[in-house]
């Protein structure tokens, strides 16, 4: 039932998105100006009443879907939107919860088995029984078997999980007591992030204790490479659709990273204790087409990589998707990575 | 192989504990509870002790619940506003009331730790049990084991004073049990965190000098022999955790020292700035934190070993897998601390081999429920309320466990790191797992202890409510983890109001069920009928059962000697 409102709840978001958008690799490198390309209605709306000034005017934020990237009181994990998130659901639904529940259930039966067959009553002579190498050799070797079924999924994800695909956006996120700051340095943005009093997250029908002021937008489809550190305490930044969770530790640059597709936001908060307004201090990330996101940027006052911020409103191309070819007016996928590499902690040498 | 365990018949001074009668001289009420060298009276000091810590950690974690019965902020600044006016301080701003809240969850984890389970489990039923399962007078060293047990009360009376003074952002330490620097360093000014490391100070040499006297009596004293491999399994299991303990313990007074040098002499251990790391305080806190997990439950699984073979009348299935097994554990706890860091940015092969050397775990875990089983198999089971508690400690234990198998997957754990899934899992094997087997034990050793036998139909009222109450309490947190409800949080997005409602409710008939503890305890105290020698019949084979309820202040003056 739940997963059938959903359904109808994702069809309705993307019924607010263009089909590029959807189908990235279809999204054109060298996509027309921002102007030209709005996002939806809302958004092109907002984009004319700019008028000339349609670069600089941000996009119209997107609403935030009711079951998707925000909690909604289920029984189990959320709807994955990422790449990693959708193997890591998989490997949790289909691997680890049945056998959790089989072993759960075995022992409740053997225990309920027990309680009946060989209460007193059913069973007044107790056997002496004490020893059975054979059964005490099968239940120490089944569960090393049961385990090595387990550990093969479990280590490839954790190989996925930090072998990322190059990156198309770097945002480096920092925390403090009790804010979000993120900096996008190859596009010369920077957004703070706070989180929205109970009355102001109404009037923007974003949920409660989630929503925030400013987001942090990426374009959809795009591998995004999420630097973390902290300005005071150990914050830890997570969004539970993304299966993404990294501490933020003073003096330490943290790397994750996220490739979703599917544009919508996607709530999160911080998971490490940081202070009284530990519980205040959520995250948005707003995952838009890649025009839209140009779009943004502009707004913010910045630029795509590896253009000049002068150039920004002349041709605000969208960031690449990771599967189309850079196109001679975006940056070259290596340019990122040369700004962040030597920045990213002691995770770049698994790479 | 046939004669492992230590049983009844292999018992020459089993009989006629009238002759100790003279021992049994007690000294007076100050010099008898104040200076006590008897290894019985201590335990019960202890045990004492314990109850009286769970009542305030146990209300705390009502206070909490209260607040998280609904969604937004309710009473914590309230609160703050009291404990303020008590100090003679002006009303609590919302943020001291949130810090507020960090202190209880804070005091509530340290309590239930190092003031509940450990005193109860090693300090209590430890010092009663160990010397005379073992066969032997008193403990190593008397005198230590009073000194092990007057700095508990010191120590708690700091931690309860940490919440009266400044720790940062209001009165209380608002860290957490973990007291991850740099929050509990440069975040936390004020002398609330100083006290709690002070006080952490001192129940861990409460708890290395209990581990030494423990060690030290469990390898000399035993009686003629009860060599090791004959040895009750509770025996067994306090041998493990106070070697873990005496292993353990020293880290976490090394990291909490290097915390208070960075707090008031200007170190910088764990300030990144100062070219310290933050992330050295974690792997050292969890060097022992991890052991500490076991230390916590080891003794249960003894304790569940023995009630589990008495009610079954069968001696325990696999002895020695089950010692080994303990030994395994206690092992493989020293190697695994990471996997309780899993987002703080380890590197891949930390993480996978962290993932890996904790499913490990699961092995000797799952040989232990399946011996439980096994002992239970072909047994003819009587259900007292021991037993109860016993068979709900395997059950419980077990669903704890499965979900420690999921989270020991460091790509999984990424998401349910500091979610309420975690809090689910604890809980499971320590809310419902440790403490239910120190319910098992109380019952059990209950009338031993005594004298008295407890009450029956309100011990088994006791079972079922608390059982159902702390189900209802504890599972539903793991819908909240799953869907990212982060630990530590007075208030929440509101679509984890229901089921955060429902878990308020079964704390509220999990209290219930401890009305009838309480009550069935004075009960038996003051009305109970009086404790034979065995009360359990011919299941019940260990040295206790061979003296008289309670014992002689001083037992087996003349060694036992077992065959």
């Amino acid at each position: 039932m739940k997963t059938l409102i959903k359904f109808v709840a994702i069809a309705a978001a993307f019924g607010l998105a263009p089909v590029s958008a959807i189908a990235q690799e279809a999204a054109p490198a060298a996509a027309p100006a921002a102007a030209a390309a709005p996002a939806g209605n809302a958004a092109a709306a907002a984009t004319d009443a700019a008028g000339d000034a349609a670069a600089t005017a941000a996009p119209a934020p997107l609403a935030p879907t009711p079951g998707l990237g925000q909690p909604d009181g289920r029984l189990g994990i959320p709807d994955q939107v990422s790449t990693i998130g959708h193997e890591a659901a998989w490997l949790n639904d289909y691997v680890l919860l049945p056998v959790a529940v089989g072993i759960s259930m075995l022992v409740m039966a053997l225990l309920l088995w027990v309680v009946v067959r060989y209460r007193r009553r059913a069973n007044p002579t107790p056997s002496r029984t004490s020893h059975n190498t054979v059964l005490e050799v099968i239940w120490t070797l089944v569960p090393v078997l049961i385990l090595v079924v387990i550990a093969i999924p479990s280590i490839r994800l954790l190989a996925r999980q930090y072998s990322p695909p190059d990156a198309d956006l770097t945002v480096k996120v920092i925390g403090n007591q009790w804010f979000w700051e993120y900096e996008y340095p190859d596009n010369g943005v920077h957004v703070v992030s706070n989180m929205l009093e109970p009355e102001q997250a109404a009037e923007r029908g974003e949920p409660r204790q989630l929503g925030v002021d400013n987001r942090m937008v990426v374009p959809a489809g795009a591998v995004v490479k999420v630097i973390v550190t902290s300005n005071d305490v150990i914050h830890s930044w997570g969004v539970p659709a993304f299966w993404v969770k990294i501490d933020a530790v003073p003096g330490r640059l943290n790397e994750t990273w996220f490739k979703v597709d599917r544009p919508g936001v996607y709530y999160g908060v911080c998971y490490e204790l940081c202070g009284p307004r530990h519980g205040y201090m959520p995250i948005a990330v707003e995952v838009v087409p890649p025009a839209q996101f140009a779009q943004w940027v502009a707004s913010q006052g910045g630029h795509l990589a590896g253009q000049a911020p002068a150039e920004a409103s002349a041709s605000a191309a969208p960031s690449n998707s990771a599967e189309s070819n850079p196109a001679a007016t975006t940056a070259p996928d290596n340019v990122v990575e040369a700004a962040a590499e030597p920045a990213t902690s002691n995770q770049g040498a698994t790479r | 192989m046939t004669d492992t365990t230590a049983n009844e018949v292999h018992f020459e001074a089993a009989h006629g504990h009238e002759a100790h009668h003279d021992a049994d001289h007690k000294p007076g009420f100050f010099t008898r509870w104040f200076m006590s060298t008897n290894h019985k009276d201590i335990g019960t000091l202890y045990l004492v002790f314990a109850i009286f810590a769970g009542i305030i950690g146990g209300s705390i974690s009502g206070l909490m619940r209260w607040e998280l019965a609904e969604p937004g902020l309710q009473h914590v600044q309230h609160w703050a506003t009291l404990m303020n006016h008590f100090m003679g301080l002006p009303d609590a701003t919302v943020d001291e009331g949130r810090n507020l809240w960090n202190a209880l969850v804070s005091a509530h984890g340290l309590i239930m730790i190092f003031f509940l389970v450990m005193p109860a489990m090693i300090g209590g039923f430890g010092n009663w049990f160990v010397p005379i399962l073992i066969g032997a007078p008193d403990m190593a060293f008397p005198r230590m084991n009073n000194i092990s047990f007057w700095l508990l009360p010191a120590s708690f009376v700091l931690l309860i004073g940490s919440m009266f003074v400044q720790g940062g952002y209001g009165l209380g330490a608002g860290t957490g049990w973990t007291l991850y620097a740099p929050l509990s360093t440069s975040s936390s000014h004020g002398p609330a965190v100083d006290m709690v490391i002070f006080s952490m100070h001192i129940a861990g040499a409460s708890s290395i000098l209990g581990a030494i006297n423990f060690i030290t009596t469990i390898f000399n004293m035993r009686a003629p022999g009860m060599t090791l491999h004959k040895m009750p399994l509770f025996a067994w299991s306090i041998l493990v955790t106070a070697f873990l303990l005496l292993l353990s313990l020293p880290v976490l007074a090394g990291a909490i020292t290097m915390l208070l040098t960075d707090r008031n002499f200007g170190t910088h251990f764990f300030d990144a700035a100062g070219g310290g790391d933050p992330i050295l305080y974690q792997h050292l806190f969890w060097f022992f934190g991890h052991p500490e997990v076991y230390i916590m439950i080891l003794p249960g699984f003894g304790m569940v070993s023995q009630v589990v073979a008495t009610f079954s009348k069968k001696p325990v299935f696999g002895y020695l897998g089950m010692a080994y097994a303990m030994v395994a554990i206690g092992f493989i706890g020293f190697i695994v601390w990471a996997h309780h860091m899993f987002t703080v940015g380890l590197d891949v092969n930390t993480k996978m081999y962290f993932t890996a050397a904790t499913m490990v775990i699961a092995v000797p875990t799952g040989i232990k429920v399946f011996s439980w089983i096994a002992t239970m198999w072909g047994g003819s089971l009587t259900f007292s309320v021991p037993m109860l508690w016993a068979l709900g400690f395997i059950f419980m234990f077990t669903i704890g466990g499965v979900t420690g198998v999921v989270l020991a997957n460091g790509g999984l754990d990424v998401a349910f790191q500091d979610t309420y899934y975690v809090v689910a899992h604890f809980h499971y094997v320590l809310s419902l797992g440790a403490v239910f087997s120190l319910f098992a034990g109380f019952y059990y050793w209950f009338g031993k202890m005594t004298g008295k036998m407890y009450n029956e139909w309100l011990g088994r009222l006791h079972f079922w409510v608390f059982f159902i109450g702390v189900n209802i309490l504890f599972f539903p947190m793991h819908f909240l983890g799953a869907d990212g409800m982060q630990r530590r949080v007075p208030d929440y997005a509101d679509a984890y109001g229901a089921w955060n409602h429902i878990a308020s409710i079964g704390y509220v008939i999990m209290a219930i069920g401890m009305v009838f503890f309480f009550v069935n305890v004075i009960w038996s105290l003051i009305a109970g009928r009086k404790a034979p020698d065995n009360p359990w019949g011919e299941g019940a084979t260990t040295l206790e059962w061979t003296l008289s309820s309670p014992p002689p202040y001083h037992q087996f003056e003349t060694l036992p000697k077992v065959h």
